[in-house]
């Protein structure tokens, strides 16, 4: 059975369709690489996983079960398995890194609060923020702050994982200790699908690379058959664009 | 519960409540114009004007920022005629409502007059636009632009002040509620029809300042 | 006036007098603290009911935007004879400081709803997202991740408000609270002039208000200067 299962998923902002006819399936372990211009609906395919904009058509299969987005009481068993982390880091402000990555899982899971500070303190230091506990978001660079909110991620124990373009916010210097936290995930078997531009990273990384123009999927392969031989114009197109810079 | 609202009774007596809504609006105009004026020389006077008159000014509008209207015209109504200046009870109402609208208005236009930005009138004053230029120019169409909507919501303030009238014996929009509710004892309906009025004639106020901003100074006003 | 008021000095600076005046200075400051205190509380159930979502709750929706449309558009005066009279509708025997104290509580609720309300829309959209992906409870999102950052940007009109109720309040002098402007009354009806009464009671108001408005002033520019968004 594949992990997650999309059908014909459709998308709209107000009258804008944003996303149209998306059929992806991610199996377990799968790392699957979402690349393509702006605005051609990478994020937006995360955004609708996480039901954050509700679809307008399609299913959405986890583990063989359909979610109905329009049932609050699916939309949060799901939440409870599918975590993100956003491109802004969108860590909460007002909460030490400690904090940030404590709140949900103790206030909201109600797990006892000793045994999740004691687990997201070796995240922390995993990811080498042991330092920087009771530290604020506004302290951090974008680095450090994206990589609390990979743990704050982590610590909800989901077993699929949604990284929209986690490095795009940050400065060049800044990306590869993002991206080595990532590396560690796919090598420890998480689900994941990464929104990004690195492409060379999505190479190396991804299992399968989906890519996505106009809010369609245009092409989907392993990642040599993607940058190397890809099939359509628009990809061909895209890649070599990419690939001259 | 023993009361039963009967709103029939009252309709007969809303023609004299909207001559109380029309007196209404005159005092608050009244008030908020003359209020304007003492406003707009207190708020020149504070901000460009010699340091002992900007103190007084700025003891005038302490002083009645921090005090309420009504015991502002409990004073002028009662304790004026003692030294022989004796004022109707609309006069002394407009003339409380406008002194305490006035210092309002200075502390407004003051913080309007004080948000012109620096490098604009720097870019005024390369471009060689005279002192007179600069001010024309520059500094008006600015300040009017973002006093605007302050200006509006002080008015519908003022507009709402105007029912203390009432107290005085005026016979405003609820001067003319504690008529009607004398004669008929339909005290309910004739308070909450009188409130009606008033979230009326305040929206038609907003509104029309709202459009008005916009139309005139590009003011941005959130229409509600 | 002033020879007026020198001569009636020592007839009216009695302990009876100040007492008086000090009780219903007590009346007034207690009055406006109630209102406010229990209108931060509607204010903050009206605010969180106009952020719902649900499309069940959109009749209760509906009601708290009219409740604060409505009430931030009548005048206090108009406010307080329709829950004077309400409350004689009932045809139990309620308290006037109750009557006033509600009244103050509507027009605190109403007119704090919009400011916290303006709090909440401050706190940037990916606070809400990223405690919405995370199975936050709409409450357990404002209680833990919204009000913890939003309470610096309500705080200082909340207390600009605060000052204004207290001002407000002079108006409960009409239903017969024994509040600050009532006492200048009966001052005055019992042959002090009106200079004096009256000129007495202003300077409490100004004593009262005055220190409250600067420490709001000192507030906002505390709040304004430090950057950091610890709760």
């Amino acid at each position: 059975m594949h992990h997650l299962d999309i059908t014909g998923l459709e998308a709209r902002y107000g009258e804008h369709t944003v996303l149209s006819g998306i059929d992806l399936t991610v199996g377990r372990a799968d790392v699957i690489g979402l690349i393509g211009p702006s605005g051609s609906g990478k994020s937006t395919i995360l955004r609708v996983l996480m039901g954050l904009l509700p679809p307008v058509g399609g299913t959405v299969k986890l583990d063989g079960t359909a979610v109905n987005y329009a049932d609050a009481a699916q939309v949060r068993r799901l939440r409870e398995r599918i975590a993100i982390v956003f491109q802004q880091y969108n860590l909460f402000q007002n909460m030490s890194v400690l904090e940030n990555v404590c709140v949900a899982p103790v206030k909201i899971k109600k797990r006892p609060r000793r045994e999740v500070e004691e687990e997201a303190r070796a995240l922390l230091a995993k990811v080498g923020l042991g330092d920087k506990l009771k530290r604020y978001p506004d302290e951090l660079s974008g680095g450090q702050q994206q990589r609390v909110a990979i743990v704050r991620a982590l610590a909800l124990h989901p077993e699929i994982l949604l990284l929209d373009e986690v490095t795009a916010a940050l400065d060049p210097e800044l990306v590869s200790e993002v991206l080595d936290t990532i590396r560690l995930l796919a090598k420890e078997g998480m689900t994941m699908l990464i929104v990004s531009h690195e492409m060379a990273f999505i190479r190396e990384v991804a299992s399968r690379v989906v890519f996505m123009a106009g809010g369609r999927i245009v092409e989907t392969g392993a990642p040599a058959q993607i940058f190397d031989a890809p099939v359509e114009a628009r990809t061909q197109d895209f890649v070599s664009k990419i690939l001259r810079h | 519960m023993s009361y039963t609202l009967q709103f029939g009774q009252i309709w007969p007596f809303l023609p004299r409540l909207l001559e109380g809504a029309v007196v209404s609006l005159q005092i608050a105009v009244l008030a908020f114009c003359g209020g304007l004026l003492i406003g707009t020389v207190c708020a020149g006077v504070r901000s460009f004007g010699p340091r002992w008159l900007a103190r007084i000014v700025g003891l005038y509008v302490v002083f009645f920022t921090n005090t309420p209207q009504l015991v502002q015209i409990y004073f002028l109504y009662f304790a004026l005629p003692d030294m022989g200046i004796l004022l109707s009870s609309f006069m002394a109402v407009v003339i409380g409502m406008t002194l305490n609208a006035g210092a309002y208005l200075t502390e407004i236009q003051r913080a309007g007059f004080e948000s012109r930005r620096a490098s604009e009138m720097e870019a005024a004053e390369v471009m060689g636009f005279s002192r007179i230029q600069q001010i024309r120019y520059v500094i008006l169409p600015h300040v009017a632009r973002v006093l605007f909507p302050p200006l509006s919501n002080q008015f519908i303030i003022v507009t709402l002040g105007t029912s203390m009238a009432a107290v005085f014996g005026v016979e405003e929009l609820t001067g003319e509620a504690f008529n009607i509710n004398a004669q008929t004892f339909r005290s309910i309906e004739i308070f909450s029809v009188t409130a009606g009025i008033y979230v009326v004639l305040t929206l038609a106020a907003s509104v029309g300042l709202a459009l008005l901003g916009r139309a005139v100074f590009r003011a941005r006003t959130e229409l509600i | 006036m002033w020879s007026q008021i020198v001569e009636e000095w020592p007839r009216f600076a009695t302990y009876y007098n100040f007492i008086f005046i000090a009780k219903a200075a007590g009346m007034t400051l207690g009055l406006s603290a109630l209102g406010c205190i229990l209108g931060t509380l509607i204010g903050l159930a009206l605010a969180v009911t106009r952020v719902t979502r649900s499309p069940w709750l959109r009749p209760l929706r509906i009601l708290a935007l009219l409740f604060t449309e409505v009430f931030r558009r009548v005048p206090f005066l108009v406010t307080l004879m329709l829950c004077f009279f309400a409350f004689q509708a009932t045809g139990f025997d309620i308290p006037l400081f109750v009557v006033a104290a509600v009244s103050v509580t509507v027009i605190a609720g109403a007119f704090l709803a919009e400011i916290i309300r303006g709090g909440f829309r401050s706190v940037h959209q990916n606070q809400w997202e990223a405690a919405a992906t995370m199975n936050f409870s709409l409450l357990d999102t404002i209680r833990l991740v919204i009000l913890p950052q939003a309470w610096r940007i309500v705080l200082p009109p909340a207390f600009g408000y605060f000052v204004m109720f207290i001002k407000d309040t002079a108006l409960a002098s009409q239903i017969g609270v024994i509040e600050l402007t009532y006492v200048g009354k009966v001052l005055n009806n019992k042959g002090f002039s009106a200079a004096l009464s009256f000129g007495v009671i202003l300077i409490v108001y100004f004593a009262i208000s005055y220190p409250l408005a600067r420490l709001g002033t000192l507030l906002e520019a505390r709040l304004a200067s430090s950057r950091h968004h610890r709760a």
